[in-house]
């Protein structure tokens, strides 16, 4: 029933692979390369569904400064995050269909109450991407992408902290579900389109689906040598 | 309504079936009474629900919730104060409540208690001990109305059906093993020996020894070894690949009712369960004081009467409630003139975290480990402790419970970590194999402003009122919960880690509903004595309404400080045994009001 997980040969090179990407990958020309319904081991030949390419162009620059490439194992990119977010907005999460979505909506309520808003989050990334890319422009005079990574990690510094206002979408709120997606789609399972190759797992040594460890419970400070695999 | 399609009568209806409700669905099927039970969500079993190895994803089970309610349709409203107005718990968070067949016990974690007798008689032991003075105003404890002696039979027979792996201290008044040294009496030794102990666990045993603490192997409802209940139904053993809680277990390891109750259950012909039926209410006579059966939704919106002479109310915790205020059985409670049952004593449990953190290459393994499995110690619970000087009602057992550490969900990582960016990667990086977690998982109170009843504003998807909680956190529990958490960082101190992070509320702190705290609501129809504080008599049964019982957590008229499942499972032993030898020979209140 397992499937054998990806040789130690193919896992080193997927390392060094990783050390070389530069930190933001030119998305404009992996266009046109349609990957439709299966998952494809490669974070560059995706072609996405929702989002457009102005969008998906600020949504991988923006979530590989939150996870970036560097010798620690691979980045946003690398990993497939940004595929994760958009084929998540194709499925009822996207919709907000997984949520109580009745009004009347009091986004006054305390943080404490968790979510208020009305946005699905397919809004949510409308909506705020737009806004982000505006607020930018206005405040740089140029694309998010066009900054240097310092630059690009104040304008994510300033959305964590709330005090870059974004229109009609709360910075906090944006800037938590662009970082709680990002966290889903590095470590999640393969099949969901992000953690490309399992890289992300094998980097913090998460086994993934092995779903058997009645040998090595009692096998104290030892380490598991076995490398992930994935449940589908 | 006028255009329900009438079903056959049956003897007995049962309204949810998750733990509570299969059980009561076998005593009284054993009893030989004709027995329908309606779930509101989707049939699930093993297969398909929990195959290896699709069944291993985080993403789906947890983040997305594939097992739990079913939130577009149905939630619940908060509010911190009486005053306030109530939002909608628009996405899960601080609790997962379950739905369909086998309920939140098909992916409940295996963590298995029973009670400790003082927190049975609540009121009547602080006020023994301490005088009533201690209790501090607003604080409305109450006991139970039975007594652990008299429970005790059936939390030996719930370990039975459950397969509970575990050590006792003490059988029939003789010390027999390295269980917990606070444990009640037991009648027999749990049905399977310990599990093994994971090594974060083993490291808390040895730091809490050494600080002169008792901790002992935790009962775990994931099976040490292969097992078959009294009921004929087969465990296999747990081979701790970490995915117990959100999960339906690709092992039949842990238990459920769909793997110990319902395979059991298939073979009894006076049985039908139907899945994907919602009640709306439970219905009454023209006198109001007798149920008639229940009305029901199926998936196509299509509308049933399903009369029965017993109705068994065994929804989820706090949803019996619900179903009582929605179907105008028992009196609603009023928090102003402190009036009214139906909603009173909403208790929550009061967690806090420690977290240590290790050198590279220490090897903790978390991504080993079974939802019950672990270390305890119970110093600190219940009244283990002189609480003279220290001025708080309550305590709190701690465990170090390698559960299964998923990268998702939260990668421990040291005080000061960015929550982004190549310092919080290198950090996770640094730290998933290194760090050991223990909780403190306190008991909380009840109180005259904490309790639940219908919105004003919001309804589900059948337009019924949502439930409303107001609700919020005391000083007097806040104080416990920081007095054991602070005692139990000797522990986490002996452990001699890098660093030490303690997640712990500060006086002032509000219920927080963002991130997962517990699933262990209590409270709402409590039992009791005195029907002025209690919806239902020491026998679970409806003070107003005597053919109606109720079962589940949502009895407790206080909070626990341990996982409820062992204690409410218990209960409805107790209330299927006084339904049968008792109330079937002569349905009338058990209890003279």
């Amino acid at each position: 029933m397992k499937t054998i997980g990806i040789s130690p040969s193919r896992r080193s090179f997927l390392r060094g692979a990783a050390k070389t990407a530069p930190a933001i990958v030119a998305l404009g020309g992996a266009f046109g390369l349609t990957a439709s319904g299966a998952v494809d081991n490669s974070a560059a030949s995706y072609y996405p569904s929702y989002f457009n390419a102005s969008e998906w162009t600020l949504l991988s620059a923006l979530v590989e400064r939150l996870i970036p490439a560097d010798g620690q194992g691979p980045g946003a990119t690398d990993a497939g995050v940004a595929e994760f977010i958009d084929r998540q907005m194709g499925q009822p999460y996207g919709f907000g269909a997984l949520w109580f979505m009745q009004a009347p909506f009091v986004p006054t309520a305390a943080e404490e109450f968790g979510y208020q808003l009305a946005q699905s989050p397919r809004d949510l990334y409308r909506q705020g991407l737009a806004a982000v890319a505006q607020a930018v422009q206005v405040q740089h005079g140029k694309a998010f992408t066009a900054l240097a990574p310092a630059e690009q990690d104040a304008v994510l510094t300033a959305l964590e902290a709330g005090t870059l206002a974004i229109g009609a979408v709360p910075p906090k709120t944006f800037f938590s579900q662009l970082l709680t997606n990002t966290r889903e789609g590095y470590f999640c399972d393969p099949k969901h389109g992000g953690n490309k190759n399992m890289a992300a797992w094998a980097m913090v040594g998460f086994p993934g689906a092995r779903g058997d460890y009645i040998d090595w419970v009692d096998q104290y400070a030892t380490k598991y040598p076995l490398p992930p695999v994935s449940s589908s | 309504m006028s255009d329900s399609v009438k079903k056959p009568a049956v003897d007995v209806v049962i309204v949810g079936f998750g733990w509570t409700g299969a059980i009561m669905a076998k005593e009284l099927t054993e009893a030989g009474l004709r027995v329908v039970a309606l779930e509101r969500g989707p049939y699930r079993d093993t297969y398909p629900d929990g195959i290896y190895p699709t069944t291993l994803d985080e993403l789906t089970f947890v983040q997305r919730g594939k097992l739990f309610q079913d939130m577009a349709k149905s939630s619940f409203t908060f509010r911190h104060g009486v005053a306030d107005v109530a939002v909608p718990y628009r996405q899960i968070g601080a609790f997962k409540p379950g739905e369909g067949v086998g309920g939140a016990g098909l992916h409940w974690s295996g963590q298995h208690w029973r009670v400790t007798p003082e927190e049975l008689q609540l009121k009547t032991h602080y006020t023994q001990r301490y005088g009533k003075n201690f209790i501090p105003d607003g604080m409305t404890i109450q006991d139970f109305g039975v007594t652990y002696a008299e429970l005790e039979p059936h939390f030996d027979f719930v370990e039975k059906v459950f397969g509970t792996s575990g050590r006792a201290y003490k059988v029939k008044g003789q010390v027999v093993g390295e269980g917990n040294v606070f444990e009640a009496d037991r009648s027999d030794h749990f049905p399977l020996p310990p599990q093994k102990v994971p090594y974060t666990a083993s490291l808390f045993m040895k730091a809490a020894k050494e600080v002169g603490l008792h901790p002992f192997i935790g009962a775990s409802s994931n099976a040490s070894g292969p097992y078959t209940n009294p009921y004929g139904c087969q465990m296999g053993p747990c081979n701790f690949c970490g995915f117990c809680s959100g999960f339906a277990c690709y092992n039949y390891s842990k238990a459920s009712p769909n793997v110990n109750i319902m395979p059991a259950l298939r073979l009894v012909a006076n049985f039908e369960l139907r899945a994907d039926a919602n009640v709306l209410r439970i219905n009454l006579d023209s006198s109001g004081k007798r149920a008639t059966g229940v009305t029901y939704v199926d998936s196509a919106g299509k509308q049933f009467e399903q009369p029965a002479d017993l109705v068994i109310a065994s929804t989820f915790a706090y949803n019996n409630a619900r179903l009582f205020l929605l179907s105008g059985i028992g009196k609603p409670y009023d928090p102003v003139s402190g009036e009214g049952v139906v909603g009173r004593n909403i208790a929550y449990q009061m967690m806090s975290t420690v977290q240590m953190f290790f050198p590279p290459g220490t090897n903790t393994n978390p991504f080993i480990g079974a939802g019950g499995t672990g270390v305890a110690v119970d110093d600190y619970n219940a009244d283990h402790f002189d609480h003279g000087p220290l001025g708080f009602v309550g305590g709190a057992p701690a465990w170090c419970n390698p559960a299964g550490v998923k990268p998702i969900g939260g990668i421990p990582v040291p005080s000061g970590t960015p929550n982004w960016g190549a310092g919080w990667k290198k950090a996770v990086k640094d730290n998933y194999l290194n760090t050991v977690s223990f909780d403190v998982h306190g008991a909380n109170m009840v109180y005259r402003d904490c309790y639940v009843d219908l919105d004003p504003t919001y309804t589900d998807h059948y337009g019924q009122a949502l439930m409303r909680f107001t609700f919020d956190w005391k000083d007097n529990d806040i104080k416990m919960s920081r007095y054991v958490t602070g005692e139990m960082l000797k522990v986490a101190k002996a452990m001699n880690p890098q660093s030490i992070k303690v997640s712990q509320k500060n006086i002032g702190d509000h219920l927080d509903l963002r991130a997962y705290q517990t699933t262990h609501w209590a409270g709402g129809v409590a039992m009791g004595t005195d029907r002025s504080t209690s919806v239902l008599n020491r026998y679970l049964q409806s003070w107003d309404v005597p053919n109606v019982f109720a079962v589940g957590s949502g009895v407790f008229p206080v909070g626990i400080g341990y996982n409820p499942t062992g204690l409410a499972t218990a209960l409805t032993y107790w209330a299927a045994k006084a339904i049968r030898e008792q109330y079937l020979k002569d349905p009338r209140p058990l209890v003279d009001a």
